[in-house]
């Protein structure tokens, strides 16, 4: 039995590096300090793999050699004239810089999964810039913590418990005594509301009245959580303040601080379904704080506005910065989707939806980006690693997906992989295979190979290298 | 003259019949190209080409069989960076600001940048670590976690930005002289510079500090600039130098405001011929839309303020920052045609070439591709003539070209921009092409004892745009202006070796949670993460 620690957890952008694992005879049998999103993956990753590669014939998948598999996908992007190379935030930066080459030797196009998530935060920052850090900064400093449209209780577990409000910086102290404290006021609360409910036989505390001011304690000088969302998640349960915005007003409210910051008056009763004097009161928090910051999820990306919304909300940041130090960053969801763009502008110059038909890296989104793609039925083959596009993509972009000849390259048994026709099941990034990956805030950390992975299972990188390298072959054979 | 090459390295003599000859008669033979000072990867970089697609549209490289395709202008990608630097003769260049936290990011950009030898430095001036220890007065401490640091990140040189500047940035502030107090840390930048230059002569380091100034880019910053380099006036040895001033172009300002701007590269050049423990780069600006990128966040924010562009900041834990803004050098505009007129001053007026030597602080100042430009104007009166025609009135009044009839030689522009660069860099195997060399070599097509650059300097310029030959390790790599054989370049890091190694106990394990948000077994870069690493041993006096 050995404990390996210092191990980085292939989940989510928290990208968690602080992971203890109980290694007994090449199985994972413990995980410490992970969440339960971390745990279930160390614990169960191989519950669902293949184990064989795959090549359809007549109709159905049969296992084949490795050389059998990549003979046929080597052919089915050689004869591809416009192919299309999808995924890789869940894989190491190593396999991304063979998969650029690979698309650059094929003349393809190569996406990643910011095209269906972050996509429009990319396209606002190249309007705007981004204020923006690393998380240790914000532990270190933050005392006023905005999640806009994103839900990190759920989705970032220890997001909150390792860079913000409950973790101990040198200039900003931890807040948790004082969540735990409110959390059970909250629950006595509770049971003495059901207890009256019980003893009256109706609900007294039914319709609570719209408040017109926030809490005082928003005016303390201590650390402060204010979540916007459209529903009461459990992180803005969590929140010393949460506003309830109305959905797809995001845009509308974001503008109304844009103009309160700089002491402008608005003409309105309520934005978004905001009373105004609150929004005044949390302008004026937001001037009045020592370093804040402004976390966006999906939420601000992908409802109506998209780009622009995010257009305001770094344009907030970067304006605060007039009054106060601002920062802003996106809650990106992949553990490597960070990576997945570093690497691609690296190398190419552009983070994402990158076409190499020309010889020259090419970059339009909604041209270039894999779903436009694919509903205008454009391409003619496919190779899809460490991404699921058959069960999330569009339903006519999926269709025209597995309509033509389709590689996939992922370690689990998915719905893109079944109804792929060459099927190499890979290794686990991070539990089989070493690699490199980008946190949320660009710092970049190893991952590491705890267990010895099936000998038939090769890492993302050693397939794609193969099938490189017998497509330069069957070219130097045509010429 | 001949020049035998064996086995990557300049030797005695080869045996002629087997030998593959280069034909360099009536051309320019000089070691391949040194830069000192080119931001070309990393965090900051990259940051850079995301936020400037614009940039990239109108500059690409087609994919051939050789070489794999890129884009990018002031910002190129790495693979065009690397072939961009060897057309021109360049085989070594130094990548000089990288956050310690994200050193990882740089390594693998310069892994996928080929054709050139590289060392990145790591950004040292405002870490927590350092501020604390000179505070204290624990050099020796300090200087033990810094060769910790150095060999943990794979680093070349101490970079100092904005002494104390960029911590007070933290919180949005900044410090205004050499002796403001950094908050909450009760240390000037003063002592931060002194401190760091102390603690490199203790580790016996290659390089100087490389140090970027407090209140770079600001009218009157001269003085400031003079005041960084007489602060370590006594801790020089003999006529060693102790401080590298970078970009000084951009800290020569003159005046009290961009009304009053003008030219302090006088007083810099007055210094520098009366001191031998300062050498210089230039940080020219030429005139093109280009994008500004340091670790001087406050600097950076000042700029946004100052044109409205778009802003990137990237603040690092308990390290340092970063800014990013496009900007567009225009010739008609006082200030920038002043900045011009600067670099081409301080170049000019310091009489010995190895104190001063040739950097567009790139892309800070005008892309890499410009140098042959800056060559052209170093060596002839005309071609900077020729532009002055064409800048701004009010600075042309007051600029000191006119007056200045230095015209450098080619043996000079050899210096300025390898023979210098590698001497200062403490590259003993660059730089030169006696025997034990490295086979770096660049072949320009000019006759220098035909073609006057002075008159001629357009013939000129064109050669230092194309090599005829570029020779890295030995191998041809460039023939006229042509890649013609992909090669991978070193990394050169320092493995400093000290008597007591820093001890990593759990007190320091402790320090570590708590400074940073990463363990401290995933901070240090193992050698083997890098493609072709190249450790250089330091033995260091603690």
């Amino acid at each position: 039995m050995t404990v390996i620690t210092g191990v980085t957890c292939p989940v989510c952008g928290t990208f968690c590096d602080d992971i203890e694992l109980v290694v007994k005879d090449n199985v994972i049998t413990d995980v410490r300090n992970a969440c339960a999103m971390g745990a279930a993956k160390f614990l169960n990753y191989a519950t669902h793999r293949g184990l064989k590669p795959l090549v359809r014939k007549n109709g159905e998948l049969v296992e084949a050699s490795i050389d059998e598999a990549v003979k046929k996908a080597a052919e089915i992007l050689a004869d591809a004239s416009y192919p299309i190379l999808y995924g890789w935030s869940s894989t190491s930066c190593e396999a991304t810089r063979v998969g650029l080459e690979l698309a650059e030797e094929v003349g393809g196009v190569i996406d990643n999964t910011s095209t269906v998530c972050h996509g429009p935060s990319i396209l606002s920052i190249h309007d705007v810039g981004i204020s923006s850090c690393t998380l240790g900064q914000l532990r270190h400093r933050a005392d006023l913590v905005f999640y806009w449209a994103s839900n990190p209780w759920d989705a970032h577990p220890r997001h909150i418990e390792r860079y913000t409000m409950f973790s101990e910086g040198r200039f900003q102290k931890s807040t948790w005594r004082s969540y735990v404290s409110r959390l059970r006021g909250f629950m006595s609360r509770k049971r003495l509301q059901r207890a009256a409910n019980l003893v009256l036989r109706r609900d007294i505390f039914a319709a609570p009245e719209v408040k017109r001011r926030i809490p005082y304690s928003m005016f303390q000088k201590k650390r402060k959580m204010v979540v916007v969302d459209v529903r009461k998640t459990r992180t803005a349960e969590a929140a010393d303040y949460f506003i309830q915005v109305e959905p797809n007003k995001d845009y509308e409210l974001l503008q109304a601080f844009r103009r309160l910051i700089r002491d402008g008056e608005l003409d309105v009763d309520e934005v978004a379904g905001v009373p105004v004097e609150i929004l005044e009161e949390v302008a004026d928090v937001m001037v009045g704080c020592e370093l804040g910051v402004l976390f966006f999820g999906v939420g601000l990306t992908m409802s109506e506005g998209k780009l622009r919304n995010i257009d305001a909300a770094l344009s907030l940041t970067r304006d605060l910065n007039l009054r106060t130090k601002f920062l802003i960053m996106p809650m990106r969801g992949h553990y490597n989707v960070t990576g997945a763009n570093v690497v691609f502008t690296w190398q190419t110059g552009y983070p994402y939806a990158v076409d190499f038909s020309q010889g020259y890296p090419r970059y339009n989104p909604g041209e270039t980006s894999v779903v436009d793609i694919l509903n205008r039925d454009e391409a003619d083959a496919g190779l899809i690693i460490a991404s699921d596009p058959v069960a999330h993509f569009p339903r006519k972009a999926a269709q025209n997906l597995v309509k033509n000849p389709l590689i996939a390259i992922d370690p689990e048994i998915t719905p893109t992989t079944l109804m792929a026709d060459v099927v190499f099941p890979s290794t686990f990034v991070g539990i089989e295979t070493e690699g490199t990956a980008y946190r949320m805030d660009h710092v970049p950390l190893p991952l590491k190979k705890i267990v010895e992975p099936p000998k038939t299972c090769l890492p993302d990188a050693e397939i794609l290298q193969r099938i490189l390298h017998k497509i330069r072959k069957l070219r130097r054979n045509v010429n | 003259m001949d020049i035998a090459i064996k086995d990557g390295k300049i030797v005695e003599k080869v045996g002629e019949k087997k030998a593959e000859v280069v034909d360099a008669s009536g051309m320019i033979v000089m070691p391949g190209g040194v830069d000192i000072h080119c931001h070309i990867a990393g965090a900051e970089v990259n940051s850079g080409r995301l936020l400037r697609p614009e940039d990239h549209f109108k500059d690409v490289e087609v994919k051939t069989a050789l070489t794999r395709s890129g884009v990018g202008y002031s910002i190129p990608s790495t693979f065009t960076t690397g072939y961009r630097y060897s057309r021109m003769g360049y085989t070594t260049v130094m990548n000089p600001s990288m956050p310690p936290l994200e050193a990882r990011h740089t390594h693998e950009e310069l892994d996928d940048t080929p054709m050139v030898d590289k060392a990145t430095y790591p950004l040292l001036g405002d870490w927590w670590f350092v501020l604390e220890h000179l505070r204290d007065g624990l050099i020796e401490e300090c200087a033990a976690h810094i060769a910790w640091m150095m060999t943990a990140t794979k680093g070349y040189a101490i970079k100092i930005v904005n002494p104390g500047g960029l911590e007070a940035w933290g919180f949005g502030r900044n410090v205004n002289s050499l002796d403001d107090s950094v908050p909450y840390f009760n240390i000037t930048p003063r002592e931060i510079i002194r401190g760091l230059c102390k603690v490199n002569k203790l580790l016996n380091l290659p390089h100087t500090i490389h140090v970027h100034t407090n209140n770079l880019g600001k009218p009157g910053n001269y003085v400031t600039a003079l005041e960084t380099m007489k602060c370590v006036e006594d801790l020089a040895e003999e006529n060693r130098p102790a401080i590298h001033v970078t970009h000084v172009q951009f800290c020569a300002f003159k005046g009290s405001d961009w009304q009053t701007m003008s030219s302090g590269a006088e007083e810099i050049a007055k210094y520098v011929n009366h001191h031998n423990h300062v050498t210089l780069d230039m940080g020219q600006v030429i005139f093109t839309d280009t994008t500004t990128m340091t670790a001087d966040g406050p600097f950076q924010y000042g700029l946004y303020n100052l044109t409205g562009n778009k802003w990137v900041n990237h603040d690092v834990e308990t390290e340092t920052t970063a800014g990013i803004v496009p900007f567009r050098y225009k010739r008609k505009s006082a200030v920038h045609a002043t900045q011009w007129s600067i670099g081409l001053e301080l170049a000019l007026l310091i009489k010995d070439p190895w104190k001063i030597y040739m950097t567009t602080d790139h892309p800070n100042g005008g892309p890499f591709t410009a140098y042959p430009n800056i060559i052209a104007w170093l060596m002839s009166q005309v071609a900077r003539k020729k532009t002055m025609s064409r800048i701004s009135k009010r600075a042309k009044r007051k600029s000191l070209l006119p007056s200045v009839d230095r015209e450098l030689s080619f043996y000079e522009i050899a210096i300025v921009t390898r023979a210098g660069q590698a001497k200062a860099l403490g590259l003993t195997q660059k730089g030169h092409l006696g025997v034990g060399a490295d086979a770096d070599v660049a072949i320009y097509d000019v006759n220098p004892e035909q073609v006057d650059p002075s008159k001629k300097y357009r013939t000129a310029r064109k050669a230092f745009k194309r090599a005829a030959y570029t020779i890295k390790g030995g191998e041809i790599v460039v023939k006229d202006g042509q890649i013609v054989r992909p090669v991978f370049g070193k990394t050169f890091w320092l493995d400093v070796k000290t008597s007591l190694p820093m001890e990593i106990n759990d007190d320091l394990k402790r320090k570590f949670r708590e400074y940073w948000t990463v363990e401290y077994e995933n901070y240090p870069i193992p050698d083997r993460f890098l493609h072709v690493p190249a450790p250089i041993p330091v033995k260091a006096e603690v």
